[in-house]
């Protein structure tokens, strides 16, 4: 590992040095304080993690019951999204108009979201409103009313996205991905369902989705703002007690995303192709995780400075945006990224892709990449967790993968201590130009034979989209 | 580096929420500073008085191209490593360009401020251009006009909105500008551009963190203040005729599944004599349009069951009059004939009995509380003032936000429904499939 001088910048007064000599002067960048983490256990066993921030005077609370739109009943896909957009719409003794009417009157936020592996929610809320808040948050996971009049509305709500999302390239892209990647396997399921599936749900499906999924035993929660420990142990017994103690098993099996070397194209009239590309990853407990995330940020993770936007967008003007990312999951970590360019540079953008991509796993990193991406990454951290939003949802990551109460104060050293070796290693492991491929437009001119296309393919009428996730 | 064709400006919040200091450099560059100690981090924002609205004549967009050749070489950093300098050093930086401004900015922690002070401060001035580097950026910008207007059917209507809402004003303009015109940039037109505008006394240093205004102000003398004041043109904007007859605009897409609607009227900004007017908007797109419960959402969405969204947006903060825009979409099977016959009757209802005590008061609480969230963020304080001081208004303004909130009576927001709701000066909008029964 390379020693770092502590050498705080001291240019002040010398503008006018070279600006290579920048870079050089400045590797040692002091980690900010990181924010200071409690783990509070209510008097009724309920675990959560708290940053007592007390400057401003609001909480924002994270928080998430494992299992997600994979463990959707077959023919009811889009169940969990369904059920999300449905359980602040009215509980107990409010209805939908009422419910909402409690939350904006009193500046409470409250909203709920599903994913492929699960159920999560966020709420944030004026000190002077706590109170009222948590009680309308335990009224919304443990009360939910499913009046009729708010399932038809979401239910044609999630109908008219579905609707709008045939013919957008990204969501078209990227359900068209999965559908290859897992095809068999519950991740190929449509987080948000099916026009057909959404039709199917009924409230027994809600109710019966609410009553076995959110439980105290796949609950994690994150909580960061104005409230002390002392405040918020007996507030979690009131918001969470009274939940089932277990949800009911959901037992999907591990997997690996299928079709390396494939590519496919799913043909839509736009004047700009879209492409999704990706294999399989790795995942965040792996050992060699963070040689990896060093690895994918070189490549194609760090925004202006990666090799994807030097080669792709810097140096021949050929897309806007070029990415990359890691992107784990329960049961298959990934890698993916994305491209969008004019219709005739699209297979030359993905060769320019693949190349970059080749180069990374051959080993083509030198120690300045490393340094630049330990500068940033140790660097950047601290910019992640400015706010309650963010350091509320950074302490449920933190629990759901195990990294500790300390993990803030310890994760620089694990970037810190990537060698080059390290980094060598992991992007043999992880990159593979024969990656799966989807495209959305009208692509032309390979240069060396026709564009592959799969026969009959029509645009699928919905699925997931795909939000990065970062360490 | 993306181009803000919409800025969320976030609420502005009262005076003793931010706390801004203020002091202005011998060189004309006004300095807002927004103090906040939680972390050891700044936002560190430079703001331009010029953007889209600005472009010479035939060159639409030329603000936003100018924002991305900005991270391009100058005497002193080579081609290609503004970014990454600030990368380096743990910093993100990025910019913004809308009609009425243009803004540069990074997140760093506040031990490297000056470093990007400095930075910010040559490219200010000694900006080098080459065919080299502004060619394949043009491509860049061409693709990233694809990206964000061409494949996408409601941003192409969101363009023949703005020309028919505005005949003769440049915010009739796409931010983005109009792919023709994009294709005959020049480095020259680049360079001119950059000479005439970017300058210390049209720019305006906001900085937001772990810092305070005599921390910062020694660093900005020796950053900022070294260069010397220019002057600086006009910004020379035409007056908008009056609007005399509604307008109506329907454009259809073979890619287009689900259809939706837009309408828009002329409405007055902050920057007007009788600036209550705007904050009285304010109040009236929440009210009207701004949520679960507000009375668009209740009747269209709830009640009658013919939307699947509806929402109302005013933004203020624009140097010269803005708009009051009202979007829905449909449930599958409800005619956009339907949508609008019910909005109609919404908009009929509030003038013939204006708004109640209570839903005014309700109104009201929630605004004021949500400015607190707004604390929350450092670069959302630094764009609140930096939209404000572009368009016109003062410190002193954003610092009396939640007093102006509070002093907006129901006659207020009755006289500006009044004003703003008047067909004549509407337009309205209407995105449908290639395929489908003609509309009325």
């Amino acid at each position: 590992m390379r020693e770092h001088a502590p050498t705080r910048f001291s240019w002040i007064s010398a503008w006018g040095a070279c600006a290579l000599t920048i870079a050089t002067a400045v590797s040692g960048i002091q980690t900010a304080n990181a924010a200071n983490v409690e783990e509070v256990v209510s008097p009724g066993g309920i675990h959560a993690y708290l940053v007592n921030e007390p400057s401003i005077p609001f909480l924002s609370m994270a928080f998430q019951f494992s299992g997600g739109s994979s463990g959707d009943p077959d023919g009811k896909e889009g169940l969990s999204y369904m059920a999300s957009g449905l359980i602040d719409e009215g509980s107990g003794p409010y209805d939908s108009q009422a419910f909402r009417a409690e939350l904006e009157d009193n500046a409470i936020q409250l909203s709920f979201d599903a994913d492929r592996d699960s159920f999560s929610g966020s709420l944030k809320t004026l000190t002077e409103n706590r109170d009222h808040a948590f009680e309308l948050l335990r009224l919304a996971i443990t009360e939910p009313r499913f009046d009729e009049e708010p399932v038809e509305r979401i239910r044609q709500q999630i109908i008219s996205d579905l609707t709008r999302r045939e013919s957008d390239p990204e969501y078209l892209g990227a359900r068209r991905w999965f559908d290859i990647a897992f095809a068999g396997h519950p991740y190929s399921k449509p987080t948000r369902g099916t026009i057909e599936t959404i039709k199917a749900i009924g409230k027994d499906d809600l109710r019966e989705l609410v009553r076995t999924r959110l439980a105290r035993n796949n609950l994690t929660i994150g909580v960061a703002g104005d409230i002390t420990a002392d405040e918020l142990g007996p507030a979690l017994d009131e918001v969470f007690g009274s939940l089932p103690a277990d949800a009911a098993d959901v037992d999907l099996p591990k997997t690996t995303p299928q079709g390396d070397g494939e590519t496919v194209v799913i043909d839509l009239d736009i004047p700009q192709s879209v492409v999704i590309f990706g294999h399989g990853g790795i995942a965040r407990n792996d050992p060699d995780y963070y040689a990896a995330y060093v690895a994918n940020y070189i490549l194609g993770g760090g925004g202006f400075s990666s090799w994807l936007t030097e080669e792709v967008r810097e140096k021949r003007g050929l897309a806007y945006s070029v990415y990359s990312y890691l992107y784990d999951t329960d049961l298959s970590p990934m890698w993916m990224g994305g491209v969008a360019t004019r219709n005739d540079q699209v297979m030359e953008s993905i060769r320019i892709i693949k190349e970059q991509v080749a180069r990374m796993a051959d080993g083509n990193v030198d120690e300045k990449n490393l340094d630049d991406a330990r500068t940033y990454l140790t660097g950047s951290f601290p910019l992640r967790l400015t706010s309650n939003d963010q350091i509320a949802r950074m302490l449920v990551g933190m629990q759901i993968y195990d990294l500790g109460v300390d993990y803030l104060d310890r994760r620089n050293g694990y970037i810190e201590a990537v060698t080059l070796n390290d980094v060598r290693r992991a992007a043999k492991r992880l990159f593979n130009e024969d990656m799966l491929v989807t495209i959305v437009g009208s692509p032309s001119g390979d240069g060396d034979g026709t564009v592959p296309r799969l026969e009959g393919i029509d645009a699928p009428s919905s699925g997931p989209h795909e939000d990065n996730i970062g360490d | 580096m993306a181009a803000g064709l919409t800025l969320a400006t976030g609420s502005p919040a009262r005076s003793s929420i931010f706390n801004p200091e203020t002091f202005m450099l011998d060189n004309g560059m006004q300095v807002v500073v927004i103090p906040n100690h939680r972390a050891p981090v700044v936002a560190h924002w430079v703001w331009y008085r010029v953007g889209t609205a600005d472009s010479p004549l035939g060159k639409s967009g030329l603000p936003h191209f100018l924002e991305h050749l900005m991270f391009k070489a100058t005497d002193k950093i080579p081609q290609g490593e503004f970014s990454k300098i600030i990368a380096r050093n743990g910093g993100n930086d990025n910019a913004v360009t809308s009609y009425d401004f243009t803004a540069y900015y990074q997140m760093i922690a506040r031990d490297r401020l000056e470093l990007v002070m400095g930075m910010e401060a040559d490219r200010m001035v000694n900006l080098h251009l080459t065919d080299e580097a502004v060619l394949p950026e043009r491509d860049v910008v061409i693709e990233e006009r694809r990206s964000r207007v061409d494949n996408e059917p409601s941003a192409l209507l969101g363009e023949q909105l703005n020309v028919s809402q505005y005949l003769h004003h440049p915010y009739r303009l796409p931010v983005i500008g109009w792919m023709h015109e994009m294709e005959s940039y020049t480095r020259e037109d680049a360079v001119n551009f950059y000479k005439t505008w970017y300058a210390p006394n049209n720019a305006i240093l906001v900085v937001a963190g772990d810092i305070t205004a005599d921390e910062l102000r020694p660093l900005a003398e020796r950053t900022y203040g070294q260069i010397p004041a220019r002057d600086v043109p006009a910004r020379v904007r035409v007056t908008e005729p009056p609007q005399r007859a509604e307008r109506r605009i329907e454009m259809r897409d073979a890619r287009v599944r689900q259809p939706s609607f837009v309408r828009s009227y002329l409405a007055p900004s902050y920057d007007q004599e009788d600036q209550k007017t705007a904050y009285a908007l304010e109040v009236l797109s929440e009210l009207f349009g701004g949520g679960g419960t507000s009375r668009l959402y209740r009747s269209v969405v709830v009640d009658q069951a013919l939307a699947s969204g509806i929402a109302a947006y005013y933004r203020g903060s624009s140097l010269d009059d803005t708009t009051f825009r009202i979007y829905a979409s449909p449930r599958p099977n409800v005619s956009l004939d339907d949508i609008e016959k019910a909005i109609n009757e919404q908009i009929a209802t509030l003038l013939a009995d204006g708004v109640t005590e209570d839903e005014l008061a309700r109104v009201k609480k929630r605004m004021l509380a949500d400015a607190v969230y707004a604390r929350d963020s450092l670069s959302g304080a630094a764009r609140a003032f930096g939209a404000a001081l572009t368009t016109g208004q003062t410190v002193d303004d954003v610092e009396a936000w939640p007093d102006r909130i509070s002093a907006v009576s129901i006659e207020d927001i009755n006289n500006a429904a009044k004003l703003v709701f008047d067909i004549r000066r509407s337009v309205t909008a209407k995105l449908l499939p290639e395929e489908t029964e003609p509309t009325g």
